[in-house]
């Protein structure tokens, strides 16, 4: 937090508008799909299939945003399905993650390098390779189309980069702490509950937030493959059964995606400090 | 001793329940692929071992080329992040005002459930009435409208600019931690000495974020390499085959037509690859850490 010097970062005027004009070109291109989908959902359907393309709706409405919830019926159902399946994945993998983080990052023992290791090669394999002998294993488990047929496997891909960012953050609590508990008696594991866990939490919920969005973000491939009744699809299984239809109905899609994503974008814009530095913590400092 | 003793004991009892899931949820798979792969396992009840059947079926004209497709269509990939990651870096890295905004407004294709980000670029493709062909028409630099998902040429395009549009986010902010970790002083000293913005860049930050470089274009490598959602729900690997990647190929014939032995035989080769390009990144950056002495 150390005052920059001023004059190294004073720029010439044409080196400001170089900054601006490549941050335009640059966001242009990360958040046009966002704009155009917005308007798309504006526009009466007539529009949307006429020629010439007209960037700017005209009459545009939010009726989309009303009729959607009747020709999508499960709409709702389909947001509550991924809501709950993240919920459930991240309180999984938090319980799984947070003890074993904190072996990592504070017991030698032998084999703890190779174990790490290992946890981190899962990090290669997403669920597409894997995905027939999963098939396999969740019809023995006989859990095919129920919601645990997309937790279960959710859980497994997302626990290695989650150990691998809260172990970055728990190697930074000093050692003291710890070690002052444990003269004074405390057990191994009074000291995780009561010294560790509550120094980790703000840790702990980068780990949180980041595992919520990976979860929603990889519900697609194990519900598409390990779930076919409706009533447990989550939001993007859901409006890709629409999509595949013949006469897509493209701002009424288009409408459904923005309710889906709203709350998403706002956890963004609230945790966004959180979400930079979760993102990094266990990258840059190795 | 014993204290010592306990303390693993302790370390052992944390780790547990997460090294078994992921022993049963991946691990086994894993071993259970390799064994399929030998099978001419399907939806039937019987599964006969067959030996190497599956691997030389697989190996024809076909096949050779979803595997050049594939390492085509990853490299141009990962390469085009890359650029527009450390551009994107470069630019929010600036002191300017609106920095902090710039960088928010960077993360929503990221955050965004991937399938639903994926429908937008659905319809910005759309050849009649879709934003891409639409402006191009506008601006006369195409005649007709352009159906970039119905010919080969243009899927193959299209699929990786979605691709990278998903990535860039993260590659952004992973560089630009990198650039703000580099210390103040090499630039005051360089600034002192009256080093121009373009040589500092050139001598101070290229450099020094060489290493973080190397790391994503791995991770987004591995990443890119098993890329499903996109291809899929975009073209489904047509048309006629034109965007068919080894993962899309495997789920084909594995899901599409229940020969999983079959498709087990290609996810083999597609672990063989993964893990040939995590050797070499451990070869890479072991030697980059030798490198510079501590």
């Amino acid at each position: 937090m150390k005052q920059p010097h001023l004059l190294i970062h004073r720029y010439k005027w044409y080196e400001i508008i170089g900054i601006y004009a490549g941050i335009l070109v640059f966001l242009t291109f990360v958040l046009a799909p966002f704009v155009e989908g917005f308007l798309v959902s504006l526009k009466p359907l007539s529009q949307l299939f006429s020629s010439p393309y007209r960037f700017i709706p005209e009459n545009g409405s939010f009726e989309a945003y009303r009729t959607m919830w009747v020709s999508v019926p499960g709409f709702a159902r389909y947001i509550f399905n991924s809501f709950f399946i993240s919920t459930i994945v991240t309180a999984v993998v938090l319980v799984l993650v947070v003890p074993a983080s904190y072996a990592f990052a504070r017991f030698e023992f032998k084999g703890a390098g190779l174990l790490l290791g290992a946890f981190l090669a899962v990090n290669m394999f997403s669920g597409a390779v894997l995905l027939i002998p999963l098939f396999r294993l969740m019809r023995t488990l006989g859990l095919l189309n129920t919601y645990f047929a997309i937790m279960v496997p959710g859980v497994a891909f997302l626990i290695p980069s989650a150990i691998w960012l809260l172990r970055t953050y728990m190697m930074r609590i000093p050692r003291e702490l710890d070690e002052a508990a444990f003269v004074d008696g405390a057990s191994h594991f009074y000291t995780l509950r009561r010294v560790i866990l509550p120094i980790a939490m703000p840790g702990i919920m980068v780990v949180a937030i980041t595992t919520f969005i990976g979860s929603y973000a990889q519900q697609f491939i194990f519900a598409l493959t390990f779930n076919s009744k409706s009533e447990f699809a989550p939001l993007p299984v859901g409006l890709f059964a629409y999509f595949g239809r013949q006469e897509v109905v493209w701002n009424e899609l288009m409408a459904a995606s923005f309710v889906g994503i709203a709350p998403a974008m706002i956890v963004i814009f609230f945790l966004q400090r959180y979400l930079v530095s979760g993102l990094t913590a266990g990258a840059v400092k190795q | 001793m014993s204290v010592q003793r306990n303390a693993v004991i302790f370390a052992w009892i944390l780790l547990l329940p997460a090294v078994l899931y992921v022993a049963v949820i991946v691990a086994y798979p894993l071993v259970d692929t390799f064994i399929l792969s030998f099978t001419d396992a399907s939806l039937k009840k019987t599964t006969n071992w067959v030996g190497w059947v599956n691997y030389s079926k697989i190996f024809n004209a076909t096949f050779a080329e979803v595997i050049i497709r594939t390492f085509i269509w990853t490299f141009f990939s990962v390469s085009i992040k890359m650029i527009i990651g450390v551009f994107g870096a470069t630019m929010l890295n600036s002191a300017v005002p609106g920095r902090a905004l710039f960088r928010v407004l960077t993360m929503p294709p990221w955050i965004v459930p991937m399938a639903i980000g994926i429908f937008m670029w659905g319809w910005m493709y759309n050849g009649q009435f879709g934003m891409i062909s639409g402006m191009l028409q506008r601006f006369g630099l195409v005649d007709a409208p352009v159906a970039f998902l119905a010919q080969g040429s243009t899927a193959f395009w299209a699929t990786i600019i979605t691709d990278v549009w998903i990535g860039v986010p993260l590659v952004t902010l992973y560089m630009l931690a990198a650039m703000q970790a580099i210390p103040q002083d090499l630039y005051e000293a360089a600034w002192t000495d009256g080093a121009g913005r373009f040589y500092r860049f050139r001598r101070i930050t290229l450099p020094l974020i060489v290493p973080s470089m190397i790391t994503m274009s791995m991770l987004s490598l591995i990443a890119t390499f098993n890329s499903f959602d996109i291809i899929w729900i975009l073209t489904r690997g047509g048309p006629s085959g034109e965007t068919t990647t080894m993962i899309i190929d495997t789920y084909k014939t594995a899901i599409g037509s229940n020969k999983y032995g079959e498709g087990a035989a290609r996810a083999v080769l597609i672990c063989i690859f993964l893990s040939i390009f995590c050797v070499c990144y451990f070869r890479v950056t072991s030697r980059l850490t030798s490198g510079d002495k501590r």
